[in-house]
């Protein structure tokens, strides 16, 4: 793997995630649970830390991805990085209005149905409907947009002439029903290297966690500037309206923390998620992100990483205090296999030079259909390689999501895709192996079938490798339970009510082993709760306190 | 002077100091969560865009012209030699153009607050409190302004100013303040309250203002381990 002149500065541990696009059917899952998890609380309702949008298409909020509008990310100002929003004078003159805010309108209203009219309706002729309010003003709405309003392509081509990215592209693009393409794109928060909703929160909140990378808002430091929405160019930061603070995907760090995947990862139906660690050269980012063409961003951000089986590297990242599992768990890690290895996987728009670190592996299936439509042998190899620069799906369109618009690298990694099918199909008819297959794309027949592996059979172990981060809690004074349990928090119930201890062990060592069993008396059950208000007992009494 | 202006401009300003620092202390210690702007930009933005610079910056200027004019008193001005009228006009001019912008920033800002239903829904209790005295605070303000116009002059830098300065010596001037005009006494209330009511409303954030901004690197890194201060709540488990 090429690292430039050899020398390692900073080595920096990061969680990161690749999704397998061509898995993903589109059923909203992972965002339905990360809801439930996250933002089902008032003030949220609009905000979706994960959510799916169909490529073509507007995205969510509505053409996010138009940064001359939105003034997301970075950019180049006479070879400095400059947030594009502008710097620091410019940011703290528009503390009062900021002018590139995203209005309630382009998420959507969040709205709710009037279910009591139907039960209690006065008699009459008509039978009562349950008409839709507003979540936010409770008054009645009409419905005109929504998270997913163009879903499949719904909407036609009204909708789609909105998407930023097809706008950019200089061929005409083929929208007509019969010849239509489309495929779906999950997105959470990039967790970036250079990350510019952090660069621009006035208050400091906004903070890149040393030990895997994840970007957190520090609720108590939040002042709501909004300048993070702002700043943020996939919007992914939210303003929750009610407690007047910025929320984000959190990565699931509590789970992550202790080795679990995300929620979004955990219970995504198609298996598509991948999440590991990645080791990189902290020195080296902030130059990669400053990289003169914006072609050269995904290059520059590979150089970054570094490769977790180089005795030199391991010796730096025990040098920089990185635990010893991380760095085995960096070796096993399957985002680094396919990123850096096997370089399937893409970053997600890296012109907005933010280092994004969720990355994806371009979609191919629709090449393969449609070749055998055609009646050509759709896996054949020579067929396919040439038919790639044909894509059903524009290679244009793809290299305008993830590579700033140089299709090569694209191609290149839907050649070994391509590849790697070709190879596997000898493998499954029992016909004999030909390492010209895996040699035209640069690979060879062992690391093709560990490929396979990876992206067709890896089990859950396989898939997910997160070391725990337990280190750090072992010597830190923090109170046990879950960090989530405060105020207005997602995560604001007792531990301890909720489950039994783990162990006879772990129970001895609380103050008061009985806990578990008594405080679960006289709580509220938040299934009945319609999220306002207060209930009786829906915090943990304090101690020496009785109600 | 009798024990009423005694109690008003003798005693209150040192009860209202006293609310301020101890209920700001007492809102940091506790409720560190509620400092926050709670702004309604997502729910509208235009009128928003025109109200909330003008009423702010206007504000600033608003700040900057009283601390001037309580601070400084007037032996200063005429030792470098800035004229008695020349020092007026110019109250009266950028003093009163800043409330004016102000108050016209204020004005659009409740209009909203009162005509969107989404910002009328998103109103606290704590808004309901603070709207009416901040614009009766500005009125008075701007009609103490006005009576600094030639006809009927009051000189507020011999007895407001005076007053105002003779708190922080611990031996308030009451009788200065007590014969200063109904408008003036009246603004000076309607400030008390305002006081009064800062720490616990969402008037703490210009508290927080963000000026350690301008100094500080881009990228923000914190380590899992130093949490900053445990929450109270947690703490004491």
């Amino acid at each position: 793997m090429p690292r430039g002149n050899g020398s390692i500065g900073r080595c920096m541990a990061q969680v990161a995630m690749v999704m397998n696009l061509d898995k993903c059917i589109g059923c909203h899952t992972c965002s339905v649970t990360c809801k439930q998890t996250w933002t089902n609380r008032s003030g949220t309702e609009y905000a979706w830390f994960n959510n799916v949008e169909t490529r073509p298409g507007q995205g969510y909020p509505r053409a996010y991805e138009d940064q001359d509008r939105w003034k997301g990310g970075w950019q180049l100002k006479h070879g400095r990085l400059v947030p594009r929003s502008g710097g620091r004078a410019r940011r703290l003159a528009r503390l009062f209005a900021n002018p590139e805010l995203p209005a309630l309108d382009d998420y959507y209203e969040p709205w709710t149905y009037d279910y009591e009219n139907l039960i209690s309706a006065p008699l009459g002729d008509d039978v009562p409907t349950a008409v839709p309010r507003s979540q936010v003003d409770g008054r009645s709405t009409a419905v005109t947009w929504g998270p997913n309003w163009d879903d499949d392509l719904g909407g036609g081509p009204r909708h789609l002439a909105g998407d930023p990215v097809l706008k950019k592209m200089n061929d005409q693009v083929r929208l007509e029903y019969e010849q239509a393409f489309m495929f779906y794109l999950p997105r959470i928060c990039e967790h970036c290297l250079n990350p510019s909703c952090v660069a621009v929160c006035p208050s400091g909140a906004l903070y890149k966690r040393i030990e895997d990378g994840i970007i957190l808002v520090d609720q108590d430091r939040c002042r709501g500037w909004r300048m993070c929405v702002t700043g943020c160019p996939y919007k992914k930061v939210y303003f929750n309206h009610t407690t007047g603070k910025a929320e984000k995907c959190t990565l699931c760090y509590p789970r992550i923390e202790a080795g679990q995947p995300t929620v979004c990862s955990e219970t995504c139906v198609g298996r598509l998620r991948y999440l590991g660690v990645i080791l990189y050269d902290a020195d080296k980012a902030g130059e990669a992100a400053a990289t003169p063409d914006e072609k050269d961003l995904y290059q520059a951000q590979l150089d970054c990483f570094l490769d977790p089986a180089d005795p030199g590297v391991v010796a730096a990242a025990e040098a920089a205090g990185i635990p010893h599992d991380w760095i085995t768990a960096a070796r096993r890690s399957p985002v680094h296999a396919l990123i850096s290895r096997y370089r399937v996987a893409l970053p997600l728009h890296p012109e907005y030079r933010t280092l994004p670190m969720v990355w994806y592996v371009p979609p191919l299936s629709p090449v393969v259909e449609s070749l055998t439509a055609t009646g050509h042998d759709g896996e054949d190899p020579a067929t396919l390689f040439a038919a790639i620069d044909s894509l059903r799906i524009p290679l244009d369109y793809l290299a305008g999501l993830f590579t700033a618009g140089d299709p090569a690298p694209v191609e290149a990694a839907l050649c070994r895709l391509a590849a790697m099918r070709t190879h596997m199909r000898r493998v499954n008819l029992g016909e004999e192996r030909d390492p010209a297959v895996a040699r035209a794309v640069g690979m060879d027949t062992t690391d093709i079938e560990a490929m396979y592996r990876l992206l067709a059979l890896a089990k859950y172990d396989e898939r997910y490798v997160i070391p725990t981060g337990y280190h750090t809690t072992a010597i830190g004074d923090e109170p046990d339970g879950c960090s989530l349990d405060h105020d207005h928090g997602p995560g604001m119930y007792d531990a301890g009510a909720f489950h039994a201890p783990l162990s006879e062990s772990e129970s001895e060592s609380e103050s008061e082993p009985t806990a578990a069993g008594t405080s679960l008396r006289g709580r509220v059950n938040l299934l009945n709760w319609n999220g306002r208000g207060r209930p009786a007992g829906l915090f943990p009494r304090r101690d020496g306190h009785t109600t | 002077m009798n024990h009423l202006h005694t109690a008003l401009w003798g005693v209150l300003p040192y009860l209202v100091a006293t609310v301020l620092v101890t209920g700001t202390a007492w809102r940091y210690r506790y409720d560190r969560f509620g400092f926050t702007t709670r702004s309604s930009q997502l729910h509208e933005h235009r009128l928003l865009r025109i109200g909330g610079p003008l009423f702010h910056y206007g504000l600033l200027f608003v700040v900057v012209g009283h601390v001037i004019g309580l601070l400084v008193p007037e032996a200063v001005t005429e030792r470098v030699h800035v004229h008695e009228w020349l020092y007026h006009a110019n109250a009266l001019l950028v003093g009163g153009a800043a409330g004016l912008a102000t108050l016209a920033g204020l004005a659009v800002l409740l209009h909203r607050r009162l005509r969107v239903p989404a910002v009328r829904a998103a109103t606290s209790r704590g808004d309901r409190a603070v709207y009416p005295v901040l614009a009766a605070v500005l009125l008075a303000g701007l009609a103490a302004t006005a009576t600094t116009v030639p006809p009927h002059h009051y000189d507020y830098r011999l007895g407001v100013s005076v007053w105002f300065r003779s708190l922080f010596a611990l031996a308030p001037d009451v009788a200065a303040m007590s014969a200063a005009p109904f408008v003036y006494q009246a603004h000076v209330l309607l400030g008390l309250a305002l006081f009064a009511l800062w720490p616990f409303s969402r008037l703490v954030h210009a508290f927080t203002a963000p000026l350690g901004y301008l100094a500080r690197p881009y990228i923000v890194y914190r380590s899992r381990g130093a949490r900053p201060a445990v929450r109270n709540g947690t703490a004491r488990r």
